[in-house]
């Protein structure tokens, strides 16, 4: 029994733990999709992130402006996405793309420069995302263990459930959300009554970028403590997959990570003891998404005008 | 009336013209970032262009080219016929292990059996990878961009699982299948490579690329079904109205693309790979296809010239160290390259915008009937046009 509810506690740990940056992340997704930009770019706005948040963590030594600043990289990145889709009317698909070849090519020529490696040094652990409720739990019974491993997760894992709601709200229940949604439905609709579709379609990949970064930056800063060059590895991709997954809603969006994150955590308590080999375990996540999606979800519907440039009548 | 033509409007015509235009702007910014680090760009770019301009170098670039070209095509092919293969990567790693696996527990037949059995098992591999997205897709709806991202990683592991079981790991202390025995490769004979000074591992993948390029251009230009990819790609509902089966042909588009990316696999695997290892991370080489594509204005002899240039910046890029500039520094350049090439749209934009109006001026020209030649706007005229779009924008 001890072990069941250790393993249990140590599996929503991880699944609050690999889920994080998957939520920020697809959080910044939603808000591009749904406005009308497709923004296959996540992955190196994250990677900006990651990067931007542990070499300002360390040099300040404060976690929140690093991550602020992670925020803020992938904003950057973010800006450079809109100026390209929205005001040039690029496509949207190969803008991404170079954005995801920009964004790590950037921060590692950068890493080069001040690490003389491609890797950044070490965070210590007053430098890293603080773990809130550490110590408060009694990790001498099970069930203080269980309740420390699900509780004293770290504070960018609150922080995202407190995103998710501030996004729900601002989706579904302000003005700017409604006509965000209806950029990307009909932006021609729009414009004639009088809502400035570029503006918040700029606002909006802006915004994504943002998020993601945030999510990057959750990877190096709370997971781990240091960026490498294979710190993001395709996690932007699986929140863009999550997104879709979550029929381009924030809270669907939420669960497709959550599901996502639960099935990463089973591939770590499973690993060391099932006998099953590790890199069928691996798989784990992506065969459950499929699965999900063939039993439960079926399909998605993409905003109407999603992946088409606006181009302002004169 | 004699037709000027500025030098806006010529580059908005020829789309050869943006591409190199990109380049150039490219290695510019490049060149920026080597001034900020403090690097000489003379040395940087020196070194560049003359690792990859010996004939050493051009067979390395060849060899580092050829899986490029050949996720570049798979790519290039899919958007043609109206699908993004964002899963050229996962397609080319289970068309790589079905070579490897071919090539090891067949290794008795002889060369001109074991070749061919390899590429076709890759090709199988790959257009059934690229089957199971479609059906997903025609049968539940499933989005095909979030389905071929999990299969991308579903390869990666099943590719990680197989290299590790009995008889396909190597014996040896190598995370790695087998290394493939002689008559599994695709290498040129050790006297050609020793007499014209060649990369050790030159081969003959490169002619397959090229055969396969020729191969798409005909199937999408001069083929029934090329045209029935084509009208579903632009226009799906018209083409089913017009009595295509919209189903069978996103099937059978992914099954080509699927074999493309996956031959591409095998190529690279009898050619430089000789072994597949167990990864960490994704190789990217699919991801790089959709570069390749994107350069090549998904166009196949624009996928072989862009392969071809990816492969040359990949392996003059190795070299950069040497002069102790970072290797990052052509993701940098090909990542403007490709960010120019999206924006390469302003360029239409412009051109077109300078034609409606010279199209305007002369019909008032018409109109008039004057007699005095009134020259058409010249090119500056298109800028202040659009400071006020963006003004307007704003």
């Amino acid at each position: 029994m001890t072990d069941v509810i250790n393993s249990l506690g140590i599996l929503l740990f991880a699944t609050l733990a690999y889920g994080t940056p998957l939520i920020y992340a697809s959080l910044g997704s939603c808000f591009s999709e749904v406005s009308g930009v497709v923004n296959i770019g996540i992955e190196g706005m994250m990677t900006a992130g990651a990067f931007t948040g542990t070499v300002v963590a360390y040099f300040t030594g404060s976690p929140w402006i690093g991550f602020l600043c992670g925020g803020l990289a992938g904003m950057l990145f973010g800006a450079l996405h809109a100026l390209a889709t929205v005001r040039l009317g690029a496509d949207q698909t190969i803008a991404g793309t170079a954005i995801n070849m920009l964004g790590p090519g950037v921060v590692i020529m950068i890493a080069r420069v001040l690490f003389d490696s491609t890797d950044t040094i070490p965070l210590t652990t007053e430098q890293r995302m603080p773990r809130l409720l550490a110590g408060v739990f009694d990790t001498g019974t099970t069930f203080g263990r269980f309740m420390d491993n699900v509780f004293s997760t770290y504070a960018s894992t609150y922080l995202v459930f407190v995103a998710v709601i501030i996004v729900w709200f601002v989706f579904y229940k302000t003005r700017f959300g409604l006509r965000m949604r209806a950029c990307g439905e009909h932006p021609e609709a729009c414009e004639t009554l009088g809502i400035n579709v570029l503006k918040t379609r700029f606002l909006c990949v802006c915004l994504s970028g943002f998020l993601s970064g945030l999510g990057g930056a959750c990877v190096t800063m709370a997971i781990s403590n240091q960026f490498r060059p294979i710190s993001i590895v395709g996690q932007g991709f699986i929140a863009i997959a999550a997104v879709i997954f979550g029929k381009f809603r924030p809270h669907g969006a939420l669960v497709g990570c959550l599901l996502f994150g639960f099935c990463s955590g089973l591939k770590t308590v499973l690993g060391g003891s099932s006998g099953i080999d590790t890199q069928l375990i691996s798989m784990i996540p992506y065969v459950v998404t499929v699965l999900v999606l063939i039993l439960f979800v079926g399909k998605s519907r993409v905003p109407s005008a999603n992946g088409k440039p606006f181009i302002k009548a004169r | 009336m004699k037709k000027k033509r500025s030098v806006i409007e010529i580059i908005s015509t020829v789309r050869f013209l943006h591409i190199l235009l990109a380049i150039i702007l490219g290695f510019a910014v490049g060149a920026l970032f080597l001034t900020v680090m403090g690097i000489s760009v003379g040395d940087a770019y020196g070194k560049l262009l003359d690792s990859v301009t010996t004939v050493k170098g051009i067979s390395y670039v060849i060899v580092y080219a050829t899986p490029y070209v050949m996720t570049g095509l798979s790519v290039a092919f899919s958007f043609k016929t109206g699908v993004f293969n964002i899963g050229a990567e996962g397609q080319f790693v289970v068309g790589s292990m079905a070579a490897a696996v071919t090539g090891i527990l067949l290794k008795a037949l002889p060369k001109p059996v074991l070749i061919p059995l390899c590429f076709i098992a890759a090709m199988a591999a790959g257009a059934l990878w690229g089957i199971i997205v479609g059906i997903l897709k025609t049968k539940w709806g499933i989005n095909e961009v979030l389905a071929m991202i999990m299969f991308n990683w579903i390869a990666f592991y099943l590719s990680n699982y197989i290299a590790g079981l009995p008889g396909i790991k190597n014996t040896g202390t190598a995370e790695a299948t087998q290394s493939l025995t002689e008559n599994a490769r695709t290498l040129l004979s050790k006297e050609t490579i020793s007499r014209l000074g060649l990369a050790p591992t030159a081969n003959w993948g490169i002619l397959v690329a090229v055969a396969a390029m020729i191969l798409v251009w005909f199937i999408i230009e001069k083929t029934t079904l090329g045209y029935e990819l084509k009208a579903v790609g632009s226009n799906r509902f018209a083409a089913e109205y017009g009595g295509i089966g919209v189903n069978r042909s996103i099937l059978t588009a992914l099954a080509i693309s699927g074999a493309l990316a996956g031959l591409g696999g095998a190529l690279h695997l009898m050619g430089m790979g000789n072994r597949i290892s167990i990864f960490s991370a994704q190789e990217g080489f699919g991801f790089g296809g959709i570069v390749v594509a994107l350069i090549g204005c998904s166009n196949p002899f624009g996928a072989l010239a862009a392969g071809l240039f990816y492969g040359a910046l990949t392996y003059g890029g190795s070299k950069l160290n040497l002069v102790g500039a970072p290797t990052q520094l052509t993701s940098v350049i090909i990542g403007t390259v490709v960010f120019f090439i999206a924006i390469s749209v302003i360029f239409e934009r412009l051109g077109g915008g300078i034609r409606a109006r010279r199209n305007a001026a002369a019909r008032e020209d018409k109109q008039k009937r004057e007699a005095q030649k009134t020259p058409p706007e010249a090119a500056p005229g298109g800028a202040p046009d659009q400071e006020k779009k963006e003004g307007e924008a704003k």
